[in-house]
């Protein structure tokens, strides 16, 4: 068997490949020649033989049966082999193969060797890839090799320690004693891991942290090694282009704004140096830059003085105005993390910010554009916005649609007048209209029909805009929307902004027939247009029998949802026509609202508006015509019967004897005929309260009321207001029973009048037990938009002594609190 | 934290290549593929810390060759670039002529790798400590 070839003549034969395949043939072929070199079990070569393989793992081919090799390299003897097999074993084996247990005697024998070196292989391997069962057990070995007088092996000792400490979280406390004379060193490495181990130890633990600062006395060791880096002459042991070691400078940095954060006696004593780091550092260099950099970072971080912050913020603004790129991507970064905090001093550098939106550099315009909203205030909008839209024609597709949206946050947050929204909203949907994002489409509509005296302006606009090309879909649908709304508008030439463009009717349906026909829009964007001729239909005149035709074509389409449309609108011209002017009506005015079930009711509003206007008007009819005993017993139509939350049993069996008591009336089916008001409700006031802390403190607190105390039963209500939402109240009712028997089956039910909303949880149980030794709890929300004052009626049944009980009361003495 | 340290030249072939943390090995040659295509694309007027999935690599080109460095957020991405720099130095130092033999001698630039960044972090900075022990191991083969 010929000698193994040495690994430079492999590399010089993979180099002379010319194809993949090629290369691929070689390396198998020097494969099969390794592994029955391994199997030969000679122990000359191996050393070469792995090395080999490290490199064609390197070029992405499987090394794997080189591994068990690697520990028996490392187990040998010499020096060059031990040096691959621990490199190997580094590339080649990590924790999720089991074969690398194998080398924690190894590395337990070799952190014991006498030659510092095979110490420091030894060190480096456990701390790139030990797993935690080998650092628990060679924690105690790497701890006794942090205290040596080494220096070589100090510092891997340090950091291999970081790595236990990753791993194994509990054994910190173990390294603690052996830091306290590390920063002794006038070594520089081992400063420098030293550092990072005290970073690491303070990062992951509080009390650490805490200890640290109190008792070492840490600060003024950092402060007074920084001072002496700063100060020293020139030190050619570690100087980078004129500046003393600036790596350990950049950490013991960093591990100060650890120490700094949130606390007012370490930031104090560093104030000093950070100010003499600020301005004693040359910024000619990339060097220099790098630590002032980090200075600023620190100094943003901790509780500095304000003075020190101002010099940061300028350190920051002269690197906006560096030449070098590097320097500027790094500026707008810090300046757009501290842009919260230091808002009116940021504000200062805006137009450089605002420059480099035109840099060629796409992570510098990404920065700058973040930051650029950021800045956007009152006074700015004006100016800022026309950087911006010139920003978004002219920009990257990736950046399009988070410029959209928050060039749309932002007139809507500041827009210094209604046309001026208008226009800049106009203007970003026809520069980048397909980047927009759905959601911008509603809240666009909804904007508009609040600006009540702009719609014929904008619906102008939009119908020349969308004149020349419908390609772009949010475009056309706000503008199909608009047009289906404020037709007429349109063709009587009212705009008083803008000269009033001559449109008629047949070219206003032109337009809205071609976006139905054409390919490029979607099938949301048809619905839009079919809706929005339909309402043409009543406030155009001559050109109804085409709108009907229209309508009728699409009876018969492909796509269901817009087949669904055009059939029931057919019906309407059809059956419904005497109810057609009333169901097209205009639109009222939308509140803008956050919380989600008037949203859905929206929505619905935008783009359905015939099919949910059509739904109140059955559902109305049906309450008035039933005879219910409830109502009946209540006394009165103006109350309205409760439901019970659904999803709970218990409170279902109540609200099914409330049903059953109210007759055909379908509370709990399809939301069809129900007024749809009431089926979101019982959501919200489940969402609302259930998933925030709401409660009031209870010392701020509304006083309770005995509800109803009669035969022994005696019912408390406790009152807590929701925090987030104002007009719900939370009753909790207790009810007691002080006779000397128990109460069974009970079930509490209530009504309220009809402008408060009621939701009854189920309760705790339905015994009540006698002498008053348990009661029980029910949680009752009532939502009271109206705030007017509160007033029920309830009904108890219970089994009490044999036989069943029953029993109505009003309850009138809510105390003002709860409802006001 | 350092992720990675990778040596590629401009074919996209990978000379040096060292992960500190676990990756797939089908996954290292796609990132490699994708993060020297990133490089190459920049022209000399934009900066060299590019934005990539959830890390920022930070690169420097010497001649045909890419000295590309993976981070987080931890790391000062210019000291990382001075790391650079330094390391190139000290191949220099060692080798001569830097270009030629770094690919013949893969193993001894990753023991020079190992003695200046341990686990992701730096250890050590000075050319000189960096290279005592491969120049006692010289010795030793010598011998």
């Amino acid at each position: 068997m010929p000698a193994p070839i040495r690994l430079r003549e492999l590399i010089r034969t993979i180099r002379t490949a010319r194809t993949q395949a090629e290369e691929r043939e070689m390396i198998q072929k020097e494969c099969a020649a390794i592994r029955s070199s391994f199997r030969e079990e000679d122990n000359t070569y191996r050393c070469r033989n792995v090395a080999k393989l490290l490199y064609m793992h390197m070029l992405g081919y499987p090394a794997h049966f080189g591994q068990l090799e690697c520990l028996k390299l490392i187990a040998s003897q010499k020096f060059t082999d031990k040096r691959i097999g621990y490199l190997g074993a580094m590339l080649l084996l990590d924790e999720r193969q089991d074969v690398h247990l194998l080398m924690t005697n190894c590395i337990k024998n070799d952190l014991n060797h006498s030659t510092q070196y095979v110490q420091g292989l030894a060190l480096c391997t456990l701390g790139c890839m030990g797993s935690s069962e080998m650092c628990r057990d060679l924690a105690g070995e790497v701890e006794k090799l942090l205290k040596t007088s080494n220096s070589y092996l100090r510092k891997k000792a340090a950091l291999c320690a970081v790595h236990v400490i990753r791993k194994v979280p509990e054994l910190m406390e173990m390294f603690l004693p052996a830091t306290k004379t590390l920063l002794n060193e006038k070594n520089h490495g081992v400063l420098h891991t030293s550092v990072v181990l005290l970073t690491e130890m303070c990062e992951r633990s509080p009390d650490m942290l805490a200890h640290f600062r109190k008792n070492e006395k840490l600060v003024p060791q950092l402060v007074r090694i920084l001072k002496n880096l700063i100060m020293s002459g020139y030190s050619p042991e570690h100087d980078v282009s004129g500046i003393s070691d600036p790596f350990l400078q950049v950490r013991i940095l960093r591990l100060l704004r650890i120490l700094g954060r949130n606390d007012d006696d370490s930031s104090e004593a560093m104030n000093d140096i950070l100010a003499q780091v600020a301005t004693n550092t040359e910024t000619s260099k990339n060097v220099g830059n790098a630590i002032l950099y980090e200075t600023v970072l620190t100094i943003m971080d901790i509780r500095s003085e304000s003075g020190l912050r101002v010099l940061a913020i300028n350190i920051l603004g002269r690197f906006l105005l560096n030449n070098d790129k590097n320097i500027r991507y790094v500026a707008l970064t810090s300046l757009l993390k501290t842009v919260q905090t230091d808002h009116n001093a940021v504000q200062r550098h805006r137009s450089t910010i605002v420059d480099c939106l035109k840099d060629l550099d796409v992570s510098i315009k990404r920065r700058a554009m973040e930051l650029s909203f950021a800045l956007v205030n009152g006074n700015n909008i004006r100016g800022m916005m026309k950087e911006l839209l010139y920003f978004l024609d002219s920009c990257e597709p990736e950046f399009k649609a988070d410029c959209a949206s928050g060039i749309f946050l932002a007139a809507e947050k500041y827009a210094p007048s209604k046309r001026w929204h208008i226009d800049t909203i106009m203007r970003v949907l026809t520069t980048a209209g397909s980047y927009v994002r759905d959601d911008a489409v509603p809240n666009l509509i909804q904007l508009i029909t609040n600006s009540v005296e702009m719609h014929a302006y904008t619906v102008q606009r939009l119908y020349k805009a969308i004149l020349g090309d419908y390609s772009q879909q949010p475009l056309v649908q706000v503008a199909s929307w608009c047009m289906g709304e404020y037709g007429d508008l349109l063709i009587s030439g009212q705009c008083e902004e803008e000269e009033p463009v001559q449109v008629t009717e047949e070219e206003v349906l032109d337009i809205l027939e071609s976006v139905l026909i054409s390919n490029m829009s979607a099938s949301v964007t048809r619905g839009y247009a079919l809706t929005a001729i339909m309402k043409l239909s009543t406030r155009f005149t001559c050109t109804v029998n085409r709108i009907k035709k229209v309508v009728s074509i699409y009876g018969s389409s492909i796509d269901v949802e817009l087949q669904q449309r055009a059939v029931e609108y057919n019906a309407l011209f059809k059956k419904y026509d005497h109810m057609r002017s009333a169901l097209l009506e205009r639109m009222p005015v939308m509140e803008k609202v956050t919380n989600g079930p008037t949203e859905i009711v929206q929505t619905n509003g935008e783009t359905e508006p015939a099919v949910l206007e059509t739904k109140p008007p059955p559902s109305a009819l049906q309450p008035a015509s039933q005879a219910n005993d409830l109502l009946d017993l209540l006394g009165g139509s103006d109350i309205t019967p409760v439901i019970p939350a659904a999803p709970t049993s218990k409170p279902a069996s109540a609200g099914g004897e409330l049903l059953d008591l109210l007759g055909d009336l379908n509370l709990t089916g399809s939301p069809a005929s129900v007024p749809t008001s009431q089926i979101s409700q019982p959501a919200f006031l489940l969402d609302g309260l259930s998933s925030q802390p709401l409660f009031n403190d209870i010392a701020a607190g509304i006083p309770s009321i005995t509800a109803y105390s009669k035969n022994g039963l005696k019912i408390e209500f406790t009152f807590e207001r929701s925090n987030t939402n104002p007009s719900v109240t939370v009753i909790t009712i207790q009810a007691s029973n002080n006779t000397e028997l128990d109460m069974t089956d009970f079930v509490f039910q209530a009504a309220v009048p009809k402008t408060f909303q009621l939701q009854l949880l189920s309760p705790s149980s339905s015994i009540i037990p006698a002498f008053n030794t348990g009661t029980i709890t029910q949680v009752i929300k009532v939502l009271n938009p109206q705030k007017q004052q509160l007033r029920m009626r309830i009904k108890l049944t219970y089994n009490h002594k044999g036989s069943a009980m029953q029993d109505l009361a009003e309850v009138n003495n809510f105390p003002p609190q709860s409802w006001q | 934290m350092i992720k990675f340290f990778l040596m590629v030249n401009k074919q996209g072939q990978t000379r040096l290549s060292r992960y500190y943390e676990h990756v797939e090995i089908p996954k290292r040659t796609m990132l490699e593929a994708e993060v020297i295509k990133n490089c190459l694309s920049r022209s000399k007027e934009q900066c060299s810390f590019i934005e990539y999935k959830d890390f920022k690599l930070v690169y420097r080109q010497y001649a045909a060759l890419f000295i590309v460095v993976g981070i987080n957020e931890t790391e000062n991405e210019m000291a990382v670039y001075e790391l650079i720099h330094n390391f190139v130095e000290v191949l220099d130092r060692y080798f001569s002529r830097v270009k030629c033999f770094i690919m013949f001698n893969l193993d001894r630039v990753h023991i020079i790798l190992d003695e200046m960044v341990l686990n992701g972090c730096i250890v050590e900075t000075n050319k000189n400590r960096i290279l005592a022990p491969l120049l006692v191991l010289d010795k030793m083969a010598e011998s």
